[in-house]
């Protein structure tokens, strides 16, 4: 866990206050819809009434003449959301404003609120034109999105075990399901943590508090499972507040701003975590886990350099074939810690000796150091 | 000027001139590549020989001048030695022969290039925003400060099933052996290779390990690493010998790096020694040797300058009036650390020493952690490091006041000829 950090991507709030882009779905939008696009929504079509409209304030009156429950996305072309609205009930309206600038976008009805859902290709014109990028970046970053959710929408079921044994008092059962839990999260943290608010609440560690700041999340329950041995009622209460909040992450990660110089910078300090927290064994000094998390953390950066390679390897081939072996080479070190390698049963990192841990932190700037120069790649 | 030693020779007088033209790194980034920087230098009188060790009223780093990097030895053990010191052991951690040969070369040229005061690749700034510049920056704007790098191989670098430079060892790069007293810690001894920076500037000498160290990740890692301040000896004999952290002027009787005939006698490596890649290389032994100072600083006076056999004030053996008039070493203790440290006590063995002052604080009792960072060239170490030091461990009676905790050996290959020549070539080829 770092503390709050807008590197990588930056936080939906801030694209909002930016307003560079910014979806409003506030119930304020009630006023009359003239020159409003029409988006007639029901369980098997998407109908606007236009697809090509002049940038700025831009309307949405929505109607689901479906059966099910759907939402209405406008989209980036790499997924990233610009305005959304959500639980429109079958028979109702809503409207959906957005400050859009001129380009393309795709709106999307989600029936079911499930899925790609039923799209439509939609262009803005005039204003300034957003710059040009390779489609094959936006094809990358729209991958990524979809594998941040993926792992957002994994990580609920594997906390609820977690959090379910935390409610049961079974410590045992806990402590089993704690490593798991985190993985997901583990795997896109530089995208979880560009939501300032949601990190200190769920993975800041004890020395990582503020004044004032009370402590909560994962590695709060670590030391009561591992130091203390006992889940009592203020446990209980923490293990029903982080299922809140990582279901609070999950409803929010697709609106992170993803570009491709960020995914590729991401990556890299996916392993900066590794280097600064886990190969020292701080962050998970009571569980003794910290090899999970150095897994997550290296298929998590892995993704996203797997993502933008097909551009990577058109301008700097030396580079990825060197990324490519350095990849494996980890892979490969970390393998010697589990005997199982489909599972994710690691040595206690407690058991890991000094002259392997030097070890793996040379791994780890062996990658890490062609990794920094992954975005310039990326850029040319 | 292909020879450091023959530079030295001949700019003695040079230093003023120096003073007055010495670049600056970014001046030095102005005018080109790192020949015309270099040539400048040479032109200029500004080589080897700035004489930072004497009264100066300038300091040092201020004069600044570059150390050229082409030669027959490497620049860093004849060279006038310089204030400051980062050495570095690396672990090779590739396995790919080819691998290591490309890092050499890299090295090479990235040492070719901050020895002259210029920056790593493509520079520190002024590149995508996105990605970590070429160069880390800290050396931006400070003069060449007389660094010199210099490199060494570990007798594990010649390791069966490694890089098959197994026929390759030298006879004379031995594994030393441990001596009485030794507290040796693993962690911090030994390494595949080794880089010496020295410069008068402590900042530029830790911007070129650090770099070299960023430049080898993936096929080198840092084993352990020494910084050193206020060199203990001096290889321009006319000048004051430096003390040590005890107080005490040691190694009067160094080898000058100036005196062409010695150096080739105990020195340099030469064609017939039996390992050919090392003609004109040295064998280095590095030691950080830590003083018990606390206990030290306890002690009478006259115990302290019978340990070492020289007064306190001028630094002159017993018995005589000058810090270099001759010594009598049989009106010393028999345990005198200068009389069983000198070569008539050991069938003439010389070894020209380099060491440093260290202090990395203090350890968890408050006491400081300091000493020496011993560091000898020798033609061959059994002829030089080995005697004396036995001598010294068995006898020494400056042992109950020191301890040596780390020791290393390395083969130092000749000098880099040109451009196209790297660090090591003809060991691998």
């Amino acid at each position: 866990m770092r503390a709050v950090r807008l590197s990588v991507v930056t936080a939906a709030t801030t694209v909002a206050a930016l307003a560079a882009v910014t979806g409003c779905s506030s119930k304020s939008d009630s006023k009359s819809a003239d020159g409003a696009i029409q988006v007639t929504a029901s369980d098997d079509a998407c109908k606007l009434s236009k697809t090509e409209f002049a940038a700025g304030h831009v309307q949405f009156a929505i109607e689901n003449k479906g059966s099910k429950i759907t939402e209405v996305y406008l989209l980036f072309p790499d997924d990233r959301i610009v305005a959304e609205r959500e639980n429109i009930g079958p028979g109702t309206k809503q409207n959906l404003t957005a400050e859009v600038k001129a380009g393309s976008y795709e709106v999307a009805c989600k029936p079911g609120m499930k899925g790609n859902g039923i799209r439509q290709k939609v262009t803005v014109t005039g204003g300034a034109q957003t710059p040009k990028r390779d489609p094959k970046l936006d094809a990358a970053v729209a991958a990524y999105r979809t594998y941040v959710q993926q792992q957002a929408d994994e990580t609920l079921p594997k906390l609820k075990t977690f959090t379910d044994a935390i409610a049961a008092g079974d410590v045992e059962g806990a402590k089993k399901a704690y490593a798991p839990s985190r993985i997901g999260w583990e795997r896109t943290e530089p995208v979880a943590e560009s939501f300032g608010d949601i990190d200190p609440k769920t993975d800041v560690r004890e020395d990582g508090l503020e004044k004032g700041q009370t402590w909560t999340g994962w590695h709060r329950l670590e030391k009561a499972l591992w130091k203390d041995g006992k889940i009592g009622d203020e446990e209980k209460k923490l293990g029903v507040q982080l299922s809140t909040d990582i279901a609070d992450w999950q409803k929010r990660v697709g609106t992170a701003e993803i570009t491709p110089t960020s995914m590729a910078n991401g990556a890299k300090e996916l392993l900066d975590e590794v280097a600064t927290g886990k190969v020292t064994g701080e962050e998970e000094r009571y569980s003794h886990t910290d090899l999970v998390d150095f897994k997550a953390n290296v298929e998590g950066a892995q993704k996203a350099y797997e993502l933008l390679k097909p551009v990577a390897s058109k301008n700097d081939p030396a580079l990825t074939a060197e990324l490519d072996k350095q990849f494996t080479a980890i892979e490969a070190q970390l393998d010697k810690y589990r005997t199982d390698k489909n599972s994710y049963e690691f040595t206690s990192y407690d058991k890991v000796g000094e002259g392997d841990r030097k070890q793996l932190s040379d791994g780890v700037n062996a990658l890490s150091e062609p990794l920094s120069k992954l975005a310039a790649a990326v850029a040319k | 000027m292909s020879d450091t030693t023959d530079a030295g020779a001949g700019t003695t007088d040079a230093a003023g001139g120096a003073t007055s033209s010495a670049p600056s790194r970014r001046s030095l980034l102005g005018w080109g590549g790192a020949g015309l920087a270099l040539g400048a230098a040479a032109a200029g009188g500004a080589v080897a020989a700035v004489r930072g060790d004497g009264d100066d009223a300038v300091p040092a780093a201020e004069t600044g001048a570059a150390v050229p990097f082409y030669g027959a030895h490497q620049a860093g053990i004849a060279t006038a030695v310089q204030d400051r010191l980062h050495f570095a052991a690396f672990d090779v951690t590739t396995k790919d022969r080819g691998e290591l040969i490309k890092l050499l070369k890299d090295w090479t040229a990235a040492a070719a290039r901050m020895t002259a005061g210029q920056t790593v690749g493509e520079g520190a700034y002024g590149g995508l925003a996105e990605a970590p510049p070429d160069d880390t920056g800290e050396a931006l704007g400070l003069k060449p400060s007389r660094l010199t790098l210099t490199i060494g191989f570990g007798p594990s670098l010649f390791a069966k099933g490694r890089f098959g430079l197994e026929g390759k060892r030298p006879e004379a790069l031995v594994d030393i052996p441990k001596f009485p007293g030794d507290n040796l810690d693993p962690a911090r001894s030994d390494g595949d290779l080794c880089v010496q920076a020295c410069a008068d500037d402590p900042q530029v000498a830790v911007h070129a390990i650090r770099n070299l160290a960023r430049i080898g990740m993936g096929k080198t890692a840092i084993r352990w690493s020494q910084l050193g301040f206020g060199k203990t000896s001096s290889t321009t004999p006319d000048a004051q010998t430096p003390r040590n952290m005890m107080g005490f002027k040691d190694g009067t009787r160094n080898v000058s790096g100036t005196d062409t005939a010695a150096l080739a006698k105990h020195v340099w490596v030469g064609d017939k020694d039996g390992s050919p890649w090392m003609t004109g290389g040295s064998y280095l032994v590095a030691r950080r040797i830590r003083m018990h100072i606390e206990t030290w600083d306890r002690t009478g006076l006259q115990e302290q300058e019978d340990v070492f056999g020289r007064d306190k004030g001028e630094g002159a053996p017993v018995g005589k009036a000058k810090e270099r008039d001759e010594p009598f070493l049989k009106a010393m203790k028999p345990d005198a650390h200068v009389r069983l440290a000198h070569p008539d006590s050991n069938d003439g063995a010389t070894i020209l020493r380099r060491g440093y002052s260290f202090t990395d604080g203090t350890d968890g009792l408050g006491r400081l952690d300091a000493g020496l960072f011993f560091l000898a060239y020798q033609r061959d170490v059994r002829k030089g490091f080995l005697p004396v030091q036995r001598s010294l461990a068995r006898n020494d009676a400056l042992n109950e006041y020191i301890q040596h905790v780390s020791s290393a050996i390395f083969a130092v290959p000749p000098g880099v000829r040109d451009k196209d020549d790297w660090w090591g070539r003809a060991l691998f080829s």
